[in-house]
Parts: C-alpha cells; sequence; structure tokens
C-alpha cells in the first residue's frame, strides 16, 4: 500500500516536472521574441504546478527549485524590459491579473524584487506588501515555500545599515519588522500541518514537519546576519518577538528547534546579556519539550565562548551566569519530576563543564553542581541506567581534566558522594580514570590525609564493595587493574620520615582489606617503599633527643613483619619468601641482629613448610644462600644455625644436579671477602668435597639409570670453584687437589660410558684456558698457577 | 632512540615482573630475549640464554643464581660455562662492565632505578651494543640527578667464533 504511495508520488512528480518543463520552454520562446504577454501566460501556467497537494515536502522541494531557476531567468527580462522603457509599477500591477492566486504571488515577489531593485519605491513599501499578500496562501507546505521564496529573493535588498538599500524612510528597523513577520507567518504555517489529516498519520507528518523546519529557521539566520542589530536592538526587539512567538505557537516540535535555533545562531554575547530573558522562556515551553538537551548545548556554547579567550570571563562575572543558570535549571528539574535521571545528569554535567570553564577558581561552585546531583541521587540507589552511569563517569572525569590534579579535585567535598551511587563496575572505572589521571600528571600526592581521601575514591579497585554478587572478573582486566594500583602506591611519597611512614600506614590499613587476591599486587610496593624509608632513615644521624613517637627503623621492621605475613597465609610462600629475604638484608643494614635473625626464620619456616614445588625450591635456596652470604650482622651462633639448615636444604634438594649446585654454592657461606672472620677454608672445603661426592653419585645414577654416566658439567662446575678460593688464597685448596680435579674430569670425558656434550667440552675448554691465562698474568697470580699442569 | 625500528635485539636480563613490560619491550623490537628474575610472573622464561650476534656469542641470565652476587669471578666461571664472548647478567641493580681475557661482563644495572637490598642510590641505567665485525661498542646510559650521562666501552675479540669442532 504504501509502496504504491510512493510510486505515485514520483509519478506525479515526473508529471509536474514534465509539465513545468514544458510551459518553461514555451516561456523562453516568449522571453527570446520579447513578448511579455506570452512570457506571463506561460509563466503562470509554469507556476501553477506547484498548486499540486500530492506530494510530499521532500517532492515538493525538487518541483520548487525547478520553478525557482526559471524564475531567476524571467527577473532578469524583466529587468530588462524596465530598462526598455516599460515601468515597473505597471508590472508590478500586471502580473496581479494571473488567474490563480499562487503563480500570481510567486511573480509578484519576482517583480518586487525587481522594484525593491529598482529604488523607485521604498524596499519597505514593497516588502511590506509582499509579505502580506502572502498571507492569501495558508496550505502550510506551499505558503511555506512560497514566503521561502520570498525570504530569498529580498535577502539582499534589505534596507541593512550600510546597505544601498537604506534610506531615510527605510531603515534597519524595517528590515527587521519584515524577516520578523516572515517569520511568525512561516511558523504558523508549520504548526498548522501537526493537526492536518488523521490521528494515525501523525508520524508521518512530523516527518514532514521535520523536512521542512530550515526554512523556518533560516529566517533566524537571516536575523543574525542583519549588521544593523546591536545588542540593544535584539534585546529590546528582535529576542522579545521571537520568543514570543515561540511560546504561543505551543507547539513542541517548533519550539524545541527553535529555542535551539535561537542559541545556534546568534552571538554568544548577545546570550549572556539576555541570560534571564531566554531562560525565562523554558519553563513556559511545552511540557515534552526536551528542555534538557538546549540547555545543555546553551551551557555548551557558553563554555567554550568563555574557553576561547580570558576577557571574556569578566562578562560572565557581570551577569552573573552561574547563578542563572543554576537557579533555571533547579527551576526545569523541580517542574519536570518525572525527568529521567539521565537528563538530570545531563543537565549537572553541562553546568559543571561551564562552572570549570568560566569559575576554575570557584571550587565551592562546582562542589554545589555536585550537591545538587546528590541530592537528586539520593533515595534512587544504585544506578542501573548505562546511559546515566557513563554520563555521571563524564561528569566525575571533567574536574580531573580541568584542575589535572587530583589534589583539588580531593578537596570537593561532594566528589565521593556521587561516586557512592555507581554500581561496582562503573565504581571501578571512576578509579581506574583517577589513577591515570594522577599518573599522566605526576601529581604528588604527598600527605596521609590526601592519602587517605584518594583510597576512599579508589576503594572500588581496593576492596570488593559489598552487595554485590561476584560477577565474573577478566582476569587480564583485573591484573591490569591492580598493577596501576600497584604503580599509584609506588607514586606516594613524601621526604619527611614521620610523613611517610604516616602513609605507608594509611595505604597498609586500605590494601589489607583487599583480599588474597588483591594482596600479591599491593604488597610487594608497599614493602619497597617501607624498605626505601628505612634506607633513608639509615642514613641520618640517630637523634639521642628524637620522640618516642618518631618513625624508627625498627618500627618499620614490625610493620614490615606484619605485613608480609599476611601474603603467607593466601598462599604466596614464594613471594612472602622474598619479601622476607629482602626484610632481612635491609635489616643486616640497620645492624638490628634480632630483626634480620627473625626475618630468616619466618623465610626458612616458609621454605620448609610452604615451598614443594621443585623449581621454586631451586630459586629460593639461590636467594638464601645469596642473602645469607650477605650478612655482616650475625654472631657465630645465629650464622651457624642459619648456614647448617641453608646447607641441609641444599643436600636435599630433589634432582641430584641440582643438589650439587646448591651445596656448592653454599661454600661461599664459609668465605666472605670483606669480612676476615668469615673466611674458613676448611669447611669451604668440606662443601665442596661433599659438592664432588653428590656428583660422583649423580654420575653413578646415570649408569645405572641409562646406561651412560651423563656429563661431567657438575665436575667442571666443582673445579670451577675451587680455581676460585684456590685464588682467594684458601690454604686449604692446593695445587694437588685442583691437579686432581683436572684428571678426574680428563678421564670422566674420554671414559666409553660417558654421554659426549659439546658444552661440557667448551667449558671446559675455556676452563684450561683461563688457567693458562693466569698462568701468564705473572706476578703473584702467575706464581700461584704455575704448577698446575694442564 | 627508544621508537621501534631502531634496536635490533633487546636482551633483557629479568624482573620485568608483569607482562605489560613485556608487551611494550615488544613493541620496541620484536626480537626479546629474556632470563627469568625472580619477580618475574612470567614463570616460563629460561634461567640462561645464549645467542648469537655477528661474531659474538652473547650469554643471559638474572644472576641471582650466582653466588656470591654481582661477584665477577663467579660470573666469569658462568660466561666459561655459557662459552659466551659477552655475558649480561643483572640482580644487582648497579652497571658494572668488566673486560676479561675471556670477554666482556656487563651489568646494565635497572632501567627503573628500582629498589635494590645490594645497591643503595639506584640511578636508572641501560645499556647500548654496536655489534661490528669483531668490535663490540657497549654504551651505558643513566639517568643521574635528572641528567642523562653516557659513557662507552671498547671490546675487539681477537679470533672469530668458530665452531667448536669435537
Amino acid at each position: 500500500m504504501i509502496a504504491d504511495g510512493v510510486e505515485d508520488e514520483e509519478k506525479w512528480l515526473a508529471a509536474g516536472i514534465a509539465g513545468l518543463q514544458q510551459n518553461a520552454f514555451y516561456m523562453h520562446r516568449a522571453l527570446d521574441s520579447n513578448n511579455l504577454r506570452d512570457a506571463l501566460k506561460y509563466s503562470a501556467q509554469m507556476l501553477s504546478e506547484l498548486r499540486t497537494s500530492r506530494l510530499s515536502p521532500h517532492k515538493y522541494y525538487a518541483l520548487y527549485m525547478r520553478a525557482f531557476d526559471e524564475l531567476r531567468k524571467l527577473e532578469m527580462f524583466f529587468k530588462e524590459e524596465t530598462r526598455r522603457g516599460c515601468s515597473i509599477v505597471d508590472l508590478y500591477e500586471l502580473v496581479q491579473h494571473a488567474g490563480n492566486i499562487l503563480p500570481r504571488l510567486y511573480l509578484l515577489c519576482t517583480v518586487g524584487s525587481v522594484y525593491i531593485k529598482s529604488k523607485e519605491a521604498p524596499a519597505k513599501d514593497v516588502l511590506k506588501d509582499l509579505v502580506e499578500m502572502c498571507r492569501g496562501i495558508q496550505h502550510p507546505v506551499r505558503g511555506l515555500f512560497l514566503r521561502s521564496y520570498l525570504a530569498q529573493v529580498s535577502r539582499d535588498k534589505l534596507p541593512d545599515i550600510g546597505s544601498e538599500y537604506e534610506g531615510d524612510a527605510d531603515t534597519v528597523v524595517d528590515a527587521v519588522e519584515f524577516v520578523l513577520q516572515n517569520f511568525t507567518e512561516m511558523n504558523k504555517l508549520w504548526v498548522r500541518m501537526q493537526h492536518q489529516g488523521p490521528a494515525r498519520e501523525k508520524e508521518k507528518r512530523e516527518k514532514e514537519r521535520s523536512e521542512l523546519r530550515d526554512l523556518v529557521g533560516k529566517n533566524l539566520h537571516v536575523l543574525s546576519q542583519i549588521e544593523g542589530i546591536d545588542l540593544d536592538m535584539y534585546k529590546d526587539t528582535v529576542l522579545p518577538r521571537v520568543l514570543e512567538q515561540v511560546v504561543n505557537c505551543k507547539d513542541e516540535i517548533a519550539q524545541y528547534y527553535l529555542m535551539d535555533c535561537i542559541i545556534q545562531v546568534f552571538p554568544d554575547e548577545y546570550h549572556l546579556q539576555t541570560l534571564d530573558v531566554l531562560l525565562g522562556a523554558f519553563p513556559q515551553l511545552q511540557p515534552a519539550v526536551d528542555i534538557k538537551t538546549v540547555l545543555s548545548r546553551l551551557m555548551e556554547r557558553l563554555s567554550n565562548y568563555a574557553a576561547s579567550s580570558a576577557d571574556v570571563l569578566p562578562e560572565f562575572l557581570q551577569v552573573e551566569a552561574f547563578a542563572k543558570l543554576n537557579h533555571a535549571i533547579g527551576k526545569v528539574i523541580e517542574a519536570q519530576p518525572d525527568m529521567p535521571i539521565l537528563g538530570v545528569i545531563t543537565l549537572y554535567s553541562s553546568l559543571l563543564t561551564f562552572t570549570l570553564h568560566v569559575h576554575p577558581d570557584r571550587l565551592d561552585y562546582a562542589d554545589q553542581v555536585l550537591g545538587a546531583c546528590v541530592k537528586k541521587l539520593s533515595g534512587k540507589g544504585k544506578l542501573e541506567d548505562n546511559k546515566a552511569t557513563k554520563q555521571i563517569v563524564a561528569l566525575l572525569s571533567a574536574p580531573l581534566d580541568k584542575y589535572n590534579d587530583i589534589v583539588t579535585t580531593l578537596k570537593l567535598s561532594n566528589y565521593p558522594r556521587v561516586l557512592e551511587y555507581l554500581d561496582t563496575e562503573t565504581n571501578k572505572v571512576m578509579a581506574t580514570v583517577i589513577i591515570q589521571s594522577i599518573m599522566k600528571n605526576k601529581t604528588r600526592i604527598s600527605t596521609a590525609d590526601r592519602v587517605e581521601a584518594l583510597f576512599e575514591l579508589i576503594k572500588g579497585l581496593i576492596k570488593d564493595l559489598d552487595g554485590d554478587a561476584h560477577d565474573e572478573v577478566d582476569e587480564d582486566d583485573f591484573k591490569e587493574e591492580q598493577n596501576s594500583v600497584a604503580r599509584l602506591i609506588q607514586l606516594l611519597h613524601n621526604d619527611d620520615p614521620e610523613e611517610m611512614f604516616k602513609i605507608i600506614c594509611t595505604v597498609r590499613k586500605h590494601i589489607l582489606g583487599g583480599g588474597p587476591k588483591r594482596l600479591p599486587f599491593t604488597v610487594p610496593p608497599l614493602v619497597f617503599s617501607s624498605l626505601k624509608l628505612v634506607r633513608q632513615l639509615q642514613g641520618q644521624e640517630e637523634n639521642p633527643f628524637g620522640e618516642e613517637e618518631s618513625t624508627t627503623p625498627k618500627k618499620i621492621f614490625q610493620l614490615l613483619n606484619q605485613t608480609v605475613e599476611t601474603l603467607s597465609i593466601i598462599p604466596a610462600p614464594e613471594l612472602a619468601l622474598q619479601l622476607y629475604l629482602q626484610c632481612a638484608e635491609a635489616a643486616n643494614d640497620c645492624d638490628l641482629e634480632p630483626v634480620a635473625y627473625e626475618f630468616f626464620t619466618q623465610a626458612y619456616i616458609l621454605y620448609e613448610e610452604e615451598i614443594s614445588d621443585s623449581r621454586a625450591q631451586i630459586t629460593a635456596i639461590h636467594l638464601i644462600i645469596g642473602t645469607l652470604q650477605r650478612m655482616h650482622v650475625f654472631g657465630v651462633e645465629n650464622r651457624d644455625t642459619l648456614t647448617h639448615k641453608a646447607t641441609g636444604y641444599s643436600a636435599k634438594l630433589l634432582r641430584k644436579p641440582d643438589q650439587c649446585r646448591a651445596v656448592y654454592a653454599c661454600s661461599h657461606l664459609f668465605w666472605v671477602d670483606d669480612q676476615d672472620n668469615v673466611k674458613d677454608g676448611e669447611r669451604v672445603l668440606l662443601c665442596l668435597k661433599r659438592a664432588l661426592r653428590i656428583a660422583n653419585a649423580a654420575q653413578q645414577m646415570s649408569n645405572a639409570a641409562r646406561g651412560s654416566t651423563g656429563s661431567v658439567t657438575l665436575f667442571v662446575e666443582i673445579l670451577n670453584k675451587y680455581l676460585y678460593f684456590f685464588e682467594k688464597g684458601n690454604p686449604q685448596i692446593n695445587v694437588a687437589a685442583i691437579q686432581s680435579l683436572l684428571e678426574l674430569v680428563t678421564t670422566e670425558m674420554q671414559s666409553e660410558s660417558s654421554t659426549p656434550d659439546p658444552a661440557a667440552d667448551a667449558f671446559f675448554a675455556s676452563t684450561l684456558r683461563y688457567i693458562e691465562f693466569q698462568k701468564q698474568k705473572g706476578g703473584a697470580v702467575g706464581e700461584k698457577y704455575e704448577p698446575i699442569k694442564v | 632512540m627508544l621508537v621501534p625500528g631502531k634496536i635490533q635485539h633487546i636482551i633483557c636480563t629479568g624482573n620485568l615482573c608483569i607482562k605489560e613490560v613485556q608487551d611494550y619491550l615488544k613493541t620496541l623490537c620484536p626480537d626479546l630475549h629474556i632470563t627469568r628474575g625472580e619477580y618475574d610472573e612470567e614463570t616460563r622464561y629460561p634461567e640462561t640464554k645464549t645467542l648469537t650476534i655477528g661474531q659474538f656469542k652473547l650469554g643471559l641470565c638474572h644472576g641471582h643464581q650466582v653466588i656470591p652476587w654481582g661477584d665477577l669471578d663467579s660470573l666469569a666461571m658462568l660466561q666459561r660455562q655459557l662459552d659466551v664472548d659477552i655475558l649480561v647478567t643483572g640482580h644487582t641493580h648497579q652497571f658494572t662492565a668488566y673486560k676479561h681475557e675471556g670477554g666482556v661482563v656487563i651489568n646494565p644495572g635497572s632501567a627503573t632505578g628500582a629498589y635494590s637490598s645490594i645497591t643503595y642510590d639506584v640511578n636508572p641505567s641501560f645499556v647500548l651494543m654496536d655489534i661490528d665485525g669483531l668490535r663490540v661498542v657497549v654504551y651505558v646510559y643513566e639517568l643521574i640527578d635528572g641528567e642523562v650521562k653516557v659513557d662507552k666501552i671498547d671490546f675487539k675479540k681477537t679470533t672469530a667464533t668458530t665452531h667448536s669442532a669435537h
């Protein structure tokens, strides 16, 4: 059915165009032979095609444009005619003899254009006549196009200031009057369309109206271009008349479109100066008009205007723009208690942006806006509307972007309150936005109070907010979130140790509520921040007059102990062990023997009870040996206990080669270069010999299990260790020992049952090269190495 | 310099900690070599790695496995074991470059200036190696008090790398 309709329209349009073209052809012939009568006759016939009621606006426009083109040529002819002596007044009268009113009026406007140009009469008289004559067409579509034609041909002939048509009798006032009248009539026609036709076709009608709206809006555009309109005239005449029409027409579509038009076409300074009047119109509009969008756009324009230059800012203050807008918004919201929350937030979001641009220093204004938001949100519980939540994120991000500084944003007391109304997911999004802002701007957050406020804001990331059924969180997303929290923790700093300690305690308090999934991310950065503080205090002189309460490394270590403890429960034993060892070394540097011992104890307990994976054990044992080797704070007994345990663990690793390597690593526990009391040559040798035994056992096992003795690598490694201690001057390691090892390796390598291993061969070769090289060095070293035969 | 396309290989001693850092390094250069540090979440990085670039054999290891930590003689042993001309290790967060008859032992330090129990006052640093024939020039970039300081060390091999023929 509809398809038929469209097809029909196509047919009619084609017919209309054909008719138009045919008459145009004859009209041209008449023009060519200067036959005025015929020209008028055929042009009238041509214009009759525009009398149709059958076309939609879209199609009517196609027809109209063709007529428009033809009328241009006619106009030129009329001009020629007047030059040839034909009186324009007569012409003006002549065209009124056309039979039908629509063609008559088109012709009249065309002649009118020439009439004005001729200046034989004041522009204002002709214009007034035309605009009133057009009243003869009350059909909306036809009337709108006719008046649009009038507007177009009169455009450059308005008696504006500085125009050639300005005179004593003709002023800009007349120009304004003409445009306003045309506008008013056009709007009336446009509104009338709404009520034509059956109710079931309302949607179609509204669509057609939408297609025509620019014809009406054009008049406002023309007004904005009239140079003679200054602020006073705008205030006294133009705006009131336009608003009067807008309000009185009581039509939603027109009101929405025209209010927006006014805001878009007239200069921002005018809006500022007429803010009262403009805002006063809003409550008078139909309830269904989307005021919030129009208001938002107004605020947006004003924000941009404010941002364009600092010079305009005083104007804003002078007209008290903020107060007026705030009030207006309040009134709108009050008048529409059913406004969806998205609308409310959009309005406040625009107002906030406005405030940030115009009054960047007035935190209280920004806070006020947020407070109004909170008030509107309260009692609604958590938001579920996606769009509304997005708007809130935009609302909350605006101060961050503007101030570039979370510290300033933290001063807005209502800021965290708005966050309360966000669901968990959005809370996390906001928290991430906040952290990113901090990192991008490298904001210094340097007091415990600010840290406290900050962590309250980002609590969506710090812990599970209660009341939420735990949704599936994507693992990668979770990691990313927690890593960004970790990065944030690294950034919190104050050079004053007391304040820094307070910061550490504050952070700790918050992250401990994070649960087992979060602690592995958040505890390490906190631990390292604390260790950095320890080091800073280490450097400072012990203050004998310091207060009881002041921060000391000891206090920090106590805190660290309790903090790392939380990891071992998760379980994250490897991480906890590593952190305990870091703390032990720091305690060592502070000469706190019992503290260091306690950390080692905790590490060892973890090793014995929680770390059972072989690979993890190997890493852990190397860290234990490496750390212990560097300890200088332990007395003999403590050191012995810890060393004994370490060697014990080493010998109990699962695979023999791992045992061997760990045991010979332990040899270093008995020989520390810069500690003279730790140079026990015998025990070094004992370790190395034990390693040798393990290596041998490994060979035998390999032979038994696989039929070949496996690689000689371990022997070469142990040989290298012998050489190490030999060079260091361990009296227990002599040339004979080295010599016999060399022979052992050589024998093993040549043995039939050994597995060829190019890497081991290369290792041995480079070891031999090393020995050669040491011999070549000469001096004490050369002497030492001389007796070794390779 | 740290833009994609300028660097041909990246050698990393470990403790990148999280995958994001690995991804970032990959954007600078797809040929990325990493060994495992004790804080790396990726447990599949190897403990040691060797690779050949031009005439040079390079060895890579985080270094917490070599005891005593930072001890050049022990590191030289690892170098002999891996049979490489250039050994790159880390863990101490302190830049060192040590030439000896067997080759060069380089520690590029910490790229981020991270805390270390071993080194006080860690300055962020990294190393660029320019390998050309039998010569390698090592440039070290250190960030000291807000300024970037560059130093360089030359090393020349005496013989070309040969396949060990056994």
